[in-house]
Order: C-alpha cells, then structure tokens, then sequence
C-alpha cells in the first residue's frame, strides 16, 4: 500500500464522519471538511503524534464559480469562426460595470485550501473547507495554531473576499491602498476595475475606469482527451477498435 | 510617570537595504525595534492571476520573474505540478540537466545574497567578489537559453535544447584588446560541459576566499551572531522552509527527503546549524555553496558519458522537430495545435514542490480539463519568512532589521507574485 493510502487510511479512522470527502490522487491525500469542524480538524492533525502535521506549508483561497466552463465548444464541429466559436459570457471578456456570470456549479464558490507538511513523518496533506455563505464567505482561522497562517489568510482574503473568523489581524496586503474588490475573484476582470494617471489640471493622481479593450488571445477549451479517461472506458474503445 | 515616547519610523520602500520595494513600518523605542509592520504588495503583478488566462507552455516564462534572483528554480516547481498531473515522464539526460541547472541557480542565488548581505552589513569587497562569479554562471544560462536571466529553459517533458558544444565568446572592443580577450576566452574555448567543469574547479577556492573575509571577520560577527534567533519550534511554527529552517537545526531538504528528478543519485550533504541565529544560516548557506559545487561536478560527469533525448516524445505537450513539422502532417497539426491552443490537462490538483534556494517554492495547480490552469497558487518561501519579520526583530536594534532581512534573503518577486 502507498504510503499516501496509509495516511488517506489513517485519518478515515481517526476522523471518521468529519471528513466529507478524502480522496488519494497523483500520491497526494486530499480531504475535506465543514467549516464547523475545521478547526478542530487542524488541531488533531498538528497534535496526534501518527499524523504529527506541525507545519502549515501554504494556505490560499479558491473561487470555483466558473470550475468546468469552457469558452469553446469543442464536441461538435464549427462552421463559424474562431470569434464566433468563444463564449462571451465568461471572465475573460468582463468589463467594468458588466453583470457577474452565473455560476454553473452545485458547489459553494469560496473554499480555503490549505497545505500541511509533517516534517516528523515526511508527509503532506491538503485540507480544504468550503465557506458556506456566498455573500459572505467565513472560514474559522488557523493562525492559533500555525502562526504562519496569519499572512497567508490575509492574502485569501485580500484576493478573494474569505473572512477568517477569529484571525486577529485581518487587513488587505498585497493590493494597493484603497483597493476596492477583490481582485482573484473570477469575475474580477483580468485588466481590473480603474487605472491611474497624473492629471495636469487637477495637478494630483486620478483613478479613471479602465480603457482597456478586454480580450483573450486563446479561448479556455476544455477537450475530452482520451488518454484521461477512466481506465474501463479506454479498453471498451480498444476492444471496439479491435 | 514619564511620557512614553515610542516613535514610528518609516523604512523603505525606496531604502537601498530594503532589497527591493519592502515597506516597514517600525515602531521604535530609542533605536529598539518594539513592532515592525511589513507592508507588502509594492511589487504584485498578479502572476497567478494572468497564468489562469494563458495556456499552461506560455507561463513558464512569467516563472521566471517571481524570485528573479533562482529563475530555473522557480520553472522547475511548475512544472514538477504540471508533469505530475500529465503524467508524463522527463528523460533522465533532462533530468540530469535540471539538477545541474537548479544547483547552478542556486549558486547564483547565493551568490547574490552573500554579495547583498555584506553590502548592508558593510562589507563592501563581498559584493564584488560574488558578482565576479555570477558572471560565469550567467553565461552558462546564456549558452544553454540565449539569456542570461529569465531563462525559460525548462519545458514540460525536458528542456527546450540540449547542452551546447560552444560557450559565447568576448569580442574584442575599445576597452578590451585581442590579447586581453584570448586570455578572457581561454576557458570558453570548449563546450559549456567543458567550462562548468572548470568552474567547479575554481569554485571551491572562491567560497574560501569569501570565508577568509567574513568568517573570522570581527565586524561579522559582531553584526550576526546572536542576532534574529529563532528556535527550531518556532522555525516550524513559522513556516521557514530552507535554509532558515537548516540554521535553526532542523535537518529538512526535499532533496534528501523527498527527492525529485535524479537528486536520490546524488552525493551530497545537508548542512544543519545549532543556534538558530543569523550566523549559523550565513554558515549553512556557505557550506550549501561548496554542496552545490559536488552535484554539479556530478552532473557533468554524468551528461559526458550518456547522451539521449531531452525532451519527452509525446508530441501532445512539446513541439515537434521543426524538419519534422515540414514533413509530416501530423507533426505540423501537433505544431500548430500546441501554438495556438495549448495542451488540456486531466482534472484534477496538484502540488509540486522543489528544494528552492530560498527555501520550500511550491506550486499548486488545479486543473478542471482546460488548456488553462484553473487556479494557480505559488507559494513562495520568502512570503513566510517576511512575515516573521516582527518575531524576529523585535527588541533588536534598528541596525539589526537590516541583518535581519538580508539573513532571510528576500526578494520581492516572489513575495508579490
């Protein structure tokens, strides 16, 4: 058994029902928790000797609202062109001002995703907490028990808007004085909301809403390649080829 | 009662020890630091936002550009969460010239820090001496990419081309004679394998000549010792990866613990330090230096006897031959495809993370099927050190933050991202 299987193993049993997924993929172990249990879920697993996590290698926010939306269809052929073949409605093409496109998963849009790495036992962990209120994401903070958390959590939150309740120093840090929004959300636009120039008149800076045309070069594609595809399903088409 | 009189000062972001665009806030009791606020940000160019909106081969280059100072490094961690979720297999001569290539980007890197640290601390020769060596390894980057910087020479499935059989050469100008330029060429005369070798030759003596002026130095240690202490406990707490975690006395290297690429081949030791305290991570990065010397002399001895291909063959993530592209149908669709669209990854997440000078660089990939990455996160070692800034200064002097953050080798790129 890999040793990502023993640890996947091992905290099925120790955390039993808390866990709402856990799942082992390309040798990592990957679980989920509410946000409810979050918190004392980090505790345990820097705290139990087997698990033994007594470092928070990285911590980041996730927006899932446009996770699986491609701005080309690919299934089926096209007669019209490549303009014609993008799908207007996605990020890459939002303007000041545009209205947010739907999101078209069943899933909560904010997740906190964090990484821990017991340097005791030489494993890794990912532990991810959806927030359940999309107006409003909250997440529990970790900083209490990995102090690094603190700058990390301010990041999530200055890029994507995730409150970390209970964090005791929660300001914006890597956008600029003043910045409103946030700036990682998916429906940020990518050339952002104002640009800046020195206004001679005025004699002083001004903040103008972007005159950048937006664009995207290359449309986001999603393919059904066939070397992906579960391994059942691949032998069923080479038996049909054969 | 006497007036408390704590005084605000404001350090950076244009000072020349800020190593960049760090602004610190630091509240002052006389010259004792009682609280330093980094403010951080000056320099975020969002590079992970800008890599969601560009195919997965055009954000290698934007790598780069986080820690300026590792460039190959920072490529390597991308693509070890990129190669993991394709599944796909590096020829082990890539492999080998990887490893060559982060250990050389690691000289570099240390390099400039040793050069950047003297300098704040006052030992100006050290700059000089560190920049006189940076000009080698400089040119290897530029033999084997054309750059001298921002590389993007690791593609995913290899490296872009193989190890060239001739190093650039200096041409004779105003300022330099042809006899003068024969005798600057007279290493260059081989192939790059050639004057790496040569390098690791002369290598050694320089990290002693560097030790001879800062060791024993009374200034030094004065300036570093006992300075910044930070307990291994803490060190975890903090999240210090790398070096800084080493100097606290943690023996951790993913080279060592989790090896990627061909490091599990390597003869190589760990340097650990005892005090925690700024000397001793002067010390382990020293002594990282003259480890990073025995890999690449490995490597060479190795790239000399087996040739092979570089680049995978999977023509669904690297282009084909270009005599091939004029050829082969096949190959031109390949071609085009992979310029104009990119490559679809699996569904799916992944973490890849490499031994970075700095400390732990990690890149979190999550991909949903697209030709884009759904969401990239990079972690970058020194965000966690910066930000135990205050830990680590406070009670210290104003002079000290300056030993401080040049012990903890900051650099903005990464930092901002």
């Amino acid at each position: 058994m890999s040793k990502a299987q023993q640890l996947s193993d091992r905290l099925a049993q120790i955390f039993g029902g808390q866990l709402q997924s856990n799942i082992v993929d390309v040798g990592e172990v990957t679980i989920e928790v509410a946000a409810q249990d979050y918190h004392d879920v980090c505790l345990k697993l820097r705290d139990d000797e087997s698990l033994g996590f007594e470092m928070l290698i990285d911590l980041c926010g996730v927006d899932y609202s446009e996770y699986g939306q491609a701005e080309w269809t690919t299934e089926k052929s096209s007669s019209t062109g490549f303009s014609r073949g993008v799908e207007v409605a996605s990020h890459g093409y939002l303007r000041f001002g545009d209205d947010i496109p739907e999101k078209n998963t069943s899933r909560s849009r904010f997740a906190s995703v964090a990484h821990l790495l017991s340097v005791k036992n030489n494993h890794r962990l990912r532990v991810r907490v959806f927030a359940d209120d999309e107006a409003m994401p909250m997440v529990p903070s970790v900083v209490d028990i990995w102090r690094v958390a603190d700058w990390f959590e301010r990041e999530a939150f200055d890029l994507f808007g995730i409150h970390y309740e209970g964090h005791p120093d929660l300001r914006r840090i890597l956008t600029d004085y003043g910045f409103v929004g946030h700036p990682f959300r998916k429906d940020f636009p990518l050339s952002g909301n104002v640009e800046m120039r020195f206004d001679p008149e005025q004699n002083r800076v001004i903040y103008e809403p972007v005159s950048i045309e937006p664009r995207v070069l290359v449309p986001r594609v999603i393919r059904e390649d066939n070397r992906y595809l579960e391994p059942e399903e691949n032998t069923e088409e080479g038996a049909a080829d054969a | 009662m006497p007036e408390i009189r704590n005084y605000t000062l404001n350090f950076g972001p244009q000072h020349p020890a800020a190593h960049g665009v760090l602004r610190l806030i630091l509240e002052m009791d006389g010259e004792v630091i009682q609280r330093a606020d980094p403010h951080i940000g000056l320099l975020h160019r969002a590079t992970e936002k800008l890599a969601e909106s560009k195919p997965y081969n055009q954000s290698i280059g934007y790598m780069d550009r986080l820690d300026y100072v590792s460039m190959m490094c920072n490529e390597h961690g991308y693509l070890l969460a990129l190669e993991k979720l394709l599944g796909i297999e590096v020829p082990e001569r890539a492999q080998y010239i990887r490893v060559m290539f982060d250990e050389i980007t690691r000289l570099l890197n240390h390099l400039l820090w040793i050069g950047a640290h003297g300098l704040d601390v006052g030992a100006m020769t050290m700059f000089l001496y560190a920049f006189r060596e940076r000009e080698d390894l400089m040119d290897c980057y530029e033999a084997v990419s054309g750059a001298r910087l921002h590389a993007t020479y690791y593609r995913p499935g290899g490296v872009a081309r193989d190890l060239p059989d001739t190093m650039p050469q200096y041409q004779p100008s105003r300022w330099h004679s042809k006899k003068e330029v024969a005798k600057l060429n007279e290493n260059r005369s081989g192939s790059l394998l050639d004057f790496i070798e040569d390098f690791t030759r002369r290598f050694p003596t320089y990290v002693d000549e560097y030790e001879t002026l800062l060791t024993d130095n009374r200034i030094w240690k004065q300036r570093l010792v006992d300075i910044g202490i930070v307990s291994p406990e803490r060190a975890l707490q903090l999240g210090f990866t790398g070096p800084m975690l080493r100097g606290s006395g943690i023996e951790w290297d993913l080279r060592k613990k989790q090896p990627y690429e061909v490091y599990d081949r390597m003869d190589f030791d760990i340097p650990v330090g005892t005090n925690g305290d700024s000397y001793d991570r002067y010390l382990v990065r020293m002594e990282e230096m003259r480890q990073s010397n025995r890999i690449i002399k490995q490597c060479v001895d190795w790239l000399r006897k087996n040739e092979g291909p570089i680049l995978t063959e999977d023509h669904k993530v690297c282009p084909p031959k270009r005599e091939e592209m004029k050829a082969d149908m096949e190959s031109l669709i390949h071609h085009f495809k992979l310029f104009t669209e990119g490559f679809c990854l699996p569904e799916g997440e992944s973490y890849g993370a490499v031994e970075h000078p700095k400390g732990e660089f990690g890149v979190y990939l999550i991909s949903d099927g697209a030709n884009k990455p759904y969401r990239l996160k990079i972690r970058a070692p020194g965000f966690a050190h910066l930000s135990s800034i205050d830990e680590m200064t406070r009670g210290h002097m104003l002079s000290d933050v300056v030993a401080v953050i040049g012990t903890q080798d900051i650099v903005f790129g990464e930092i901002d991202r």
